[in-house]
């Protein structure tokens, strides 16, 4: 059997049987971490999305988990409790900001083009920093999770953890139509060579917009998503090494894949755990490793296990 | 007006040291063509060498001197081991190489030094201020900070103009393979120029750490910085780190003073106070964005593509 | 072996690896939150070193339960505190949660700590939040409310006739409180204040200009641990001691002093506890203390031993049943423990009514500096909170 096939349904089977899991050894934790890994999963989906197929390095991309997450806690302190709210506004918010930075930064190339996304994430961080009303760098406490008016209650961990799952493989679908699809191709066409493909007929700067936005409304949401898990939001969600967390695990996914994001979400914040309990200097690995994968893996996880170079 | 110039004075002494670290970083992306998370890394061990080189020697001078070498000598180790198999691969594999780096040093300071982080003493002579306008009062170390720093921006000015070396440097930084098809020996070059690198940003960390701690993760924010000032000044050009750091230190500094205060004529002081703290805060962030507007390459760029 | 193999069975690994089940004893586990890294490191260690000499004192039992503990370090980021407050309830299951030292990292670590029911014991973070609304019946304080010292020294400076200060502190929630906690009582004018950066910003020399540039005829401060060491050096290195004189809250303490020496002397501070207060259990802590780790021990570390004692009495009250919150809390409630402050009592909101002293930088004869109680600025004070405490 494809053994990258095996591994993605051994994952989703995983994923699927979590909650039982936790169930019968009486573990709330494990709960904790797998829907933390789900939530950054798709986080790193969307960063993927223009950074593995499109191209766009963009070391920014916190600031939609932020804004998101901002979005929700913002709207609970103020009273507007509901998730039919809060989460619109959320995926609004971080469109239109993706769609106004998009515009600007998009005209930039290569290592500029990193700059400038990082330089809008640390603008939307102090901002965030400067939100006294909101907790500022103390951050703010979510006191009740987005509530769906009985058709869903969030305070159940299992309920937000299929919920989170269920958003998830949304996503992944999503994606794979995305690329797939003629739009998908352009965008692909535009990382390869975009010359050609302006000389094509392509009005690719368009394109690589409209990707971009798609990309930022979805971490918007996982954002949110965020928010509700950890009942907490603060200006670090959005901090710069929180960006290139995103991009480590797009990268030891694999970026051509579909699971990439998530196998890479999945192995690096479990192997982050599980290092913590083993020794207290767990970064000496984890530094060194992903020294190891940018020096001579290709293709990530996914490329160890036969990937091949798509498009 | 006393303030401002005291103000003034403090917006010079954080560029000349976001030079010095500017200047490492631009010569190795213009050059090598490497995006170097790690920097900020290199800052915190030269402080962290001074203050137990210090400690040892009982001098601060020796301490700073001794660490300089160390740094130079990390540098140089770290290019040979990892940094020079980096070459090959894309940006978005520096990043994650350096990104690595920057965890793992983080983590190695910890393991050596310890986590609760070290001080730097000043000897007794600069522990005062000067009064160096009727009514200014500057203090004596912080006069040191600038005239050290332009000390060493002067040399490395004579070292990138004056000599065989200088003009390899700049070469390289205008066209890396041409220098490479002369028959230079370009991997002695690079392991060079990253030393070179090294010993100027762990020389801006243990300058500034009499003044902020010396505690892991200290590099960080300003690394952010650097960058944002060798984005502004083009990539690969001394020169334009020169201005763009002394642009930077001068709008951070300033900004943060004045920002506030400037609102509070318009808004309330508690909205005044906020949002003059983030509007200072973002200001380097805006002028880079303005300048990549207006000129995509930044202000002196090396190369000319 | 193949690639394919062995990424899929590393996968797998990492995932089985955190099944491992724990045995569980009769014990009574503690998690214990305070900052081991950066220059506050100092505060967590002597806070971590009184609570094993309280250990040691009770023989490292609990209610006659063996103890276990947990350390933890909240790097001083409320995230990182709140996550680490979430491992200690739901990975680790521990009994009793102790310490924090940031009253933001608290404020943050509330809610899951009050949704599980975990007893807690707060040993220095002194948010007003907690001492109002946010109060509950599952933490108590043993050490104060953030307005409370301060408030003890702008009563002080009343009395030193002080006409108009500038007030400078952090921009997290104690700087805060703290900065209104002077404003409550003192009677001057406030020319100015300003609150910087926290925790990165240890370079004050633009707020000290501000301040100069005010003519105050005094400047009130409040930087904690090893931050407040650089303040007062930044003062003196900006030529401001003999110009404008400086009171102060939490930055001359038995930590820092060792550093500033001579650049203390003559700064006035407020504490709840000296090391000289003189009653029996103060003595004998601070004499073993020294003992054991050759240093002097701080206030911080004298409210976390307090803790020892505390929980102490509530074990020992519910006979070990460690589920019978209820009963603990009942027995906490009676503060019938013998602190090192002398004994205080609680009010309605668990934060304790208390003394405040004045305090004193002196050097002795050998050469050391210590501080001593200079005079008893307010007696049983109680914080300005408590009527907001829904508790009754």
């Amino acid at each position: 059997m494809n053994p990258r096939l095996a591994v993605n349904a051994v994952v989703l089977a995983v994923l699927a049987l979590v909650p039982v899991y936790a169930a019968r050894t009486g573990d709330p934790f494990l709960m904790t971490l797998f829907t933390r890994v789900v939530i950054l999963a798709l986080a790193a989906l969307s960063l993927n999305l223009i950074m593995g197929f499109g191209g766009m390095v963009s070391f920014g991309h916190a600031a939609y988990l932020g804004i998101g997450g901002y979005a929700v806690g913002i709207l609970a302190k103020e009273g507007i409790g509901s998730g039919f709210v809060q989460w619109p506004v959320a995926i609004g918010a971080s469109a239109l900001y993706a769609l106004a930075i998009g515009a600007l930064s998009l005209r930039t190339r290569g290592v500029y083009f990193i700059m400038i996304t990082l330089a809008f994430a640390q603008m939307i961080y102090y901002v965030a920093i400067g939100l006294d009303r909101y907790g500022g760098d103390d951050g703010l406490t979510i006191n009740q999770r987005s509530r769906f008016g009985g058709l869903l209650n969030l305070d159940n961990k299992v309920v937000f953890y299929y919920l989170c799952l269920a958003l998830l493989l949304t996503g992944i679908y999503l994606v794979w139509r995305l690329v797939n699809s003629r739009f998908g191709l352009v965008i692909r066409g535009a990382r390869s060579n975009e010359r050609r493909m302006r000389a094509i007929g392509f009005p690719t700067f368009r394109y690589k917009l409209v990707c971009f936005v798609i990309a930022g409304a979805m971490c918007g949401l996982a954002g949110a998503l965020l928010a509700n898990h950890t009942n907490f939001i603060s200006p670090a969600m959005m901090h710069w090494t929180r960006s290139g967390d995103l991009m480590i695990m797009a990268v030891l996914g694999g970026m051509q894949a579909m699971f990439g994001p998530l196998i890479g979400a999945m192995t690096f914040l479990l192997l982050e755990e599980q290092l913590s309990r083993i020794t207290q200097y767990p970064n000496l690995v984890i530094g060194p490793l992903l020294l190891f994968v940018a020096i001579y893996v290709n293709g990530g996880i996914d490329g160890l296990l036969g990937g091949g170079r798509r498009g | 007006m006393v303030y401002f110039i005291e103000q003034f004075l403090n917006g010079i002494q954080l560029g000349m040291l976001l030079f010095l670290l500017a200047a490492g970083l631009t010569l190795i992306f213009g050059i090598m063509d490497i995006v170097n998370l790690a920097h900020g890394s290199l800052y915190m061990i030269g402080a962290y060498f001074a203050a137990s080189f210090a400690e040892w020697t009982d001098s601060f001078v020796l301490g700073a001197i001794l660490a300089v070498i160390a740094t130079f000598a990390v540098g140089i180790v770290l290019e040979i081991v990892a940094i020079r198999r980096l070459y090959a691969r894309s940006h978005l594999d520096h990043v994650l190489g350096t990104f690595g780096l920057l965890l793992f040093f983080n983590e190695l300071v910890r393991l050596v030094w310890g986590p609760a982080g070290m001080t730097l003493s000043l000897p007794s002579e600069m522990l005062h201020a000067v009064e160096i306008l009727p009514g200014l009062f500057y203090p004596v170390y912080r006069l040191v900070i600038i005239g050290a720093t332009l000390t060493v921006a002067g040399l490395l000015y004579g070292l990138v103009m004056g000599t065989r070396l200088g003009m390899l440097i700049r070469a390289g930084a205008s066209n890396r393979e041409m220098v490479g098809a002369l028959g230079v020996n370009i991997k002695l070059l690079y392991t060079l120029i990253f030393g070179l690198g090294a010993a100027l940003a762990g020389f801006a960390g243990l300058m500034q750490a009499p003044i902020l701690t010396v505690q892991i993760g200290m590099g960080e924010n300003i690394l952010i910085a650097a960058f944002v000032v060798v984005t502004i000044g083009g990539i690969g050009s001394i020169r334009g780190a020169f201005v763009a750091a002394l642009l930077v230190g001068l709008v951070d500094t300033v900004g943060r003073a004045f920002v506030p205060d400037l609102l509070h004529v318009y808004l309330t002081t508690s909205a005044s106070a906020s949002l003059g703290r983030a509007l200072s805060s973002m200001m380097i962030y805006l002028v880079m964005a303005l300048v990549l507007i207006v000129r995509p390459e930044g202000l002196f760029p090396a190369t000319s593509k | 072996m193949r690639m394919t193999t062995i990424v899929p069975t590393t996968v797998l690994a990492l995932i089985a690896g955190l099944a491992v089940a724990q045995a569980q004893q009769q014990t009574v586990k503690i998690g214990f939150i305070s900052t081991f890294s950066g220059p506050p490191a100092a505060i967590g260690n002597d806070m971590k070193n009184a609570f094993e000499l309280g250990l040691d004192h009770h023989g490292r039992k609990l209610g006659g339960l063996p103890v276990e503990v947990i350390y933890e370090d909240d790097q001083i980021k409320p995230e990182v505190g709140v996550q680490k407050t979430q491992k200690l309830i739901e990975s680790d299951h521990v009994d009793f949660v102790v310490g924090y030292i940031w009253s933001n990292v608290l404020l943050a670590s509330l809610k899951p700590l009050v949704d599980s029911k975990t007893m807690t014991v707060v040993t220095n973070a002194g948010a007003s939040q907690l001492a109002g609304e946010q109060c509950s019946p599952y933490v108590f304080s043993t050490s104060w409310n953030n307005d409370q010292t301060p408030a003890s020294l702008g009563l002080y400076m009343n009395q030193k006739g002080v006409k108009t200060a500038f007030l400078l502190g952090p921009n997290y929630a104690a700087g805060k409180d703290m900065l209104a906690g002077v404003q409550s009582t003192f009677t001057g004018q406030i020319v100015g204040q300003e609150l910087t950066r926290w925790p990165d910003q240890i370079d004050f020399s633009a707020e000290l200009s501000k301040a100069r540039e005010a003519k105050p005829d005094a400047i009130f401060a409040f930087y904690p641990g090893g931050i407040g060491a650089q303040f007062v050096t930044q003062y003196v290195q900006a030529g401001l001691k003999g110009q404008i004189p400086l009171y102060t809250a939490f930055i001359i303490d038995d930590l820092s002093l060792p550093r500033l020496k001579d650049l203390a002397v003559g700064i006035a501070s407020a504490q709840e506890w000296v090391g000289d207060l003189p009653n029996a259990a103060n003595q004998k802590f601070v004499a073993d203390y020294r003992a054991k780790y050759n240093a002097m021990p701080s206030f911080y570390g004298a409210q976390t031993y307090d803790a020892v004692a505390l929980i102490d009495t509530a074990v020992t009250a519910v006979k070990g049943d460690l589920s019978n919150k209820e009963g603990m809390r009942k027995e906490m409630e009676k503060a019938e423990f013998t602190s090192v402050r002398g004994g205080f009592k609680f009010g309605n909101n668990h934060i304790p009514i208390q003394n405040f002293y004045l305090d004193e930088a002196v050097k002795n004869a050998d050469g050391s500096y210590a501080l001593r109680t200079a005079a008893t600025i307010v007696k049983d004070d109680q914080d300005k909170f408590h009527d907001k405490c829904p508790m009754k």
